[in-house]
């Protein structure tokens, strides 16, 4: 990367300055007119409607606070937002731990790149159905009279069907683990397979049992693959309102689930205030994780 | 059945959508016309009409094209959506199909023109539900926005409802029900005969009530009131000390697990039933057949306390005049003239001029659908499959019985905002 960098530099020297520049705008021009076009307008609009004036009939330009203290000052969002950090807390540690352990599976059991690879798009798999389907099919396994409770109950394990199968924060919690696994998989194995395999050598011949070598070498090495997983993780989970919707059976509440709530009932800058809310939310955690982990070491 | 019916309460905009593009084609041009009667008959003229309740039946544009020659633009919307758009955007649309609690929110904001009853051809046929909120002479009259009270206007130009009928009628009635809960009887256990069974702690974890606030905190009023935790003066328009009372009283029940699910759509509440993780919860009667159609034992109970009843209309829009205020007169006589009735009614809908569309009916049908009698043979949806088998008798009996035995209308209350807000509490406690 570096040595790339320095060739462009060295190239680009020999163009006179004003000319120069004017390529290097030019070749970032594509890149400004879809962010600008599709993201940041889309955004300062957003904001800029969080603070209008609303009632049933339209929305009306101003410059109103309302939106704001009427979000934070209630309740509602508190523990909606409450809740969906909780749901965010529990999924990433179990996407975490499972990614990890299918990755390091991956990178260091297999041993023939080729079936590594066939492995991998096995774990895709799931991903050639759409989000809505994977997570509807949990139902008829979950259900009152579904597989698992039946399943036990002719085993004789149980007397009455399980409820908090379905219908519950749990089956929430399940159906985003499984949905967001891979999320937390492809990075963490992309950098499992950057260590040099010398380091692991050198450890053992240092005499590291293989934990300590898992505790020590592996896992600090994986940290920037995590981080993105974990960024990738969070900010699904965050803005998810069709998994909780359907799986808690409307019991429960989000914060996206919250803005679509608002949304159907034309509240639009009620609801764009929310968003905003959120965006500031999620940003703030996207940094933390980047305060703590360096990930332009895996890059 | 289930598509377009399930339709008809604004849900699925897919069906609608491929009308939409079909007719958009034809759509062009029909505005520069200045109606001279030798050309208008062999001009096609559009007419575009959107909303939530018969804009969802492809089978009644094709229908009107076929007979009138008028190609229908249709647009479904959701019933928030479709109330935006009727008072915001008056220009987009010449004819707004929608619902009478939406037509009190916007036909004051003077979008829209009454129309003549003296040019409607069966205005004597008209349900007098309609009319003077009565479905016989001795009817009680219900709760919430009943039709009538925003059905006319005392003279084209009020933006205020006249309080008894008068030459100009706001909106002409095309399609209403009455709503209760539905039940599996196979599962009950016992029998069920006010809405207040539904909050039995026999059944709890085994409930379920609709998540559309402006509907669901009518279910439950019904609920309130049948347990008699409290007495409304007027359902359909709450206090804030009522909506409170009722929306704590909801927080409680879901606290003590009595609800196993909300549901927001119509297939949520078909598979509700049908997997049998509830027993007993709101339901539309379209989801009732959808569940009985799987071969599983569904009924919709009638209630002693009476039904929740909900009606939409057709009302033209503010801009309409000439050529293509005729069409749209001629395609609203039309629409009352039974074809378009019968097929309401074979939905298990009503239409608003019975004895029209009884003649586009076999006497098995009407005795099924409107008389509540046995079916001799076998009833058949519009597309030919079989909806209820020789000898079943519809749940809840006849029209008479049905639709006079409502309790209360949907509505749209004057503290709206709050009630929405505490609704959206009680979702997220």
């Amino acid at each position: 990367m570096v040595a790339i960098a320095a060739e462009e530099t060295k190239r680009s020297r020999r163009k006179p300055g004003a000319a120069r520049r004017l390529v290097a705008y030019l070749q970032a021009l594509p890149l400004l007119v879809i962010l600008g076009g599709f993201f940041l307008l889309p955004i300062a609009m957003i904001v800029v409607v969080s603070f209008w004036d609303y009632d049933f009939s339209g929305l009306y330009p101003a410059f109103l606070s309302m939106n704001y203290t009427d979000t934070l000052g209630s309740w509602v969002t508190w523990k909606t937002y409450l809740n969906t950090l909780k749901f965010t807390a529990m999924v990433w540690a179990a996407t975490l731990f499972i990614g990890f352990w299918v990755a390091y599976f991956l990178a260091f059991h297999i041993r023939r790149a080729t079936t590594q690879t066939v492995l991998f798009l096995v774990c895709t798999v799931p991903f050639l159905t759409s989000n809505i389907i994977r997570m509807i099919a949990w139902i008829p396994v979950l259900g009152r009279n579904g597989l698992v409770n039946t399943t036990l109950i002719k085993m004789g394990l149980i007397a009455q069907p399980i409820e908090w199968l379905l219908y519950s924060e749990f089956a929430v919690v399940l159906a985003m683990v499984h949905l967001y696994t891979l999320f937390m998989v492809t990075p963490i194995f992309n950098t499992l397979m950057r260590i040099d395999r010398s380091l692991l050598e050198a450890a053992r011949d240092g005499g590291a049992s293989n934990w300590q070598v898992i505790w020590n070498v592996v896992i600090p090495l994986a940290k920037p693959g995590m981080a993105i997983g974990t960024i990738f993780v969070v900010t699904l989970v965050m803005a998810d309102f069709s998994t909780v919707q359907v799986m808690s059976g409307g019991q429960s509440a989000s914060v996206a689930l919250m803005m679509k709530n608002q949304m159907s009932l034309l509240q639009y800058p009620a609801a764009a205030a929310n968003a905003v809310v959120l965006l500031v939310v999620v940003l703030l955690m996207v940094a933390a994780i980047l305060r703590v982990v360096d990930i332009r070491k895996e890059l | 059945m289930t598509k377009s019916t399930k339709a008809g309460r604004g849900i699925s905009r897919r069906s609608l959508l491929k009308t939409g593009a079909a007719v958009a084609g034809v759509a062009a041009g029909s505005g520069a016309i200045t109606g001279f009667p030798t050309i208008w008959a062999q001009t096609a003229i559009t007419l575009r009409q959107f909303g939530t309740g018969v804009s969802n039946l492809n089978a009644i544009a094709e229908k009107c094209k076929a007979d009138l020659g008028i190609t229908l633009e249709m647009t479904a919307t959701d019933s928030d959506a479709a109330a935006q758009r009727a008072a915001t955007q008056p220009d987009s649309y010449d004819i707004a199909d929608i619902e009478y609690w939406i037509a009190k929110k916007v036909y004051p904001l003077g979008v829209m023109q009454p129309m003549d009853v003296k040019k409607l051809t069966f205005y004597d046929k008209i349900v007098p539900l309609f009319i003077d909120g009565k479905l016989k002479p001795d009817s009680v009259i219900a709760q919430g926005t009943a039709p009538h009270t925003v059905g006319f206007v005392e003279k084209p130009g009020d933006k205020k409802f006249a309080k008894a009928p008068t030459q100009w009628m706001t909106m002409v009635p095309t399609i209403y029900n009455a709503d209760t809960l539905g039940i599996r009887p196979d599962l009950v256990g016992r029998d069920i005969t006010t809405w207040a069974d539904i909050m039995d702690p026999k059944f709890k974890g085994k409930t379920a009530i609709l998540n559309i606030p402006s509907i669901g905190i009518m279910d439950a009023a019904m609920i309130m009131e049948a347990m008699g935790n409290i007495k409304y003066a007027d359902k359909g328009n709450m206090t804030k000390a009522e909506i409170d009372k009722t929306i704590d009283f909801l927080i409680k029940a879901k606290h003590d697990g009595q609800f196993r699910a909300f549901w927001k759509t119509f297939d949520e509440s078909v598979n509700l039933m049908a997997s049998g993780e509830v027993v007993i919860q709101s339901m539309w009667s379209p989801a009732v057949a959808a569940v009985r159609s799987k071969g599983i034992a569904c009924k919709y109970q009638p209630l002693k306390e009476g039904y929740r009843a909900w009606g939409g209309g057709l009302g033209l829009a503010a801009h309409l005049k000439g050529k293509e205020l005729d069409a749209a007169y001629e395609y609203i006589n039309w629409y009352l003239s039974g074809w378009v009735g019968a097929y309401l009614n074979r939905q298990g809908y009503y239409s608003a001029a019975m004895d029209t569309a009884k003649k586009f009916m076999s006497e098995d049908e009407w005795g099924f659908w409107v008389e509540g009698k046995p079916a001799k043979g076998d009833i058949l949806a519009p597309d030919g499959k079989i909806m209820e088998k020789a000898g079943a008798v519809r749940d809840g009996g006849s029209f008479e019985a049905r639709m006079g035995g409502v309790a209360c209308w949907n509505s749209v209350m004057d503290e709206d905002r709050y009630m929405v807000r505490r609704w959206n509490e009680f979702i997220a406690s």
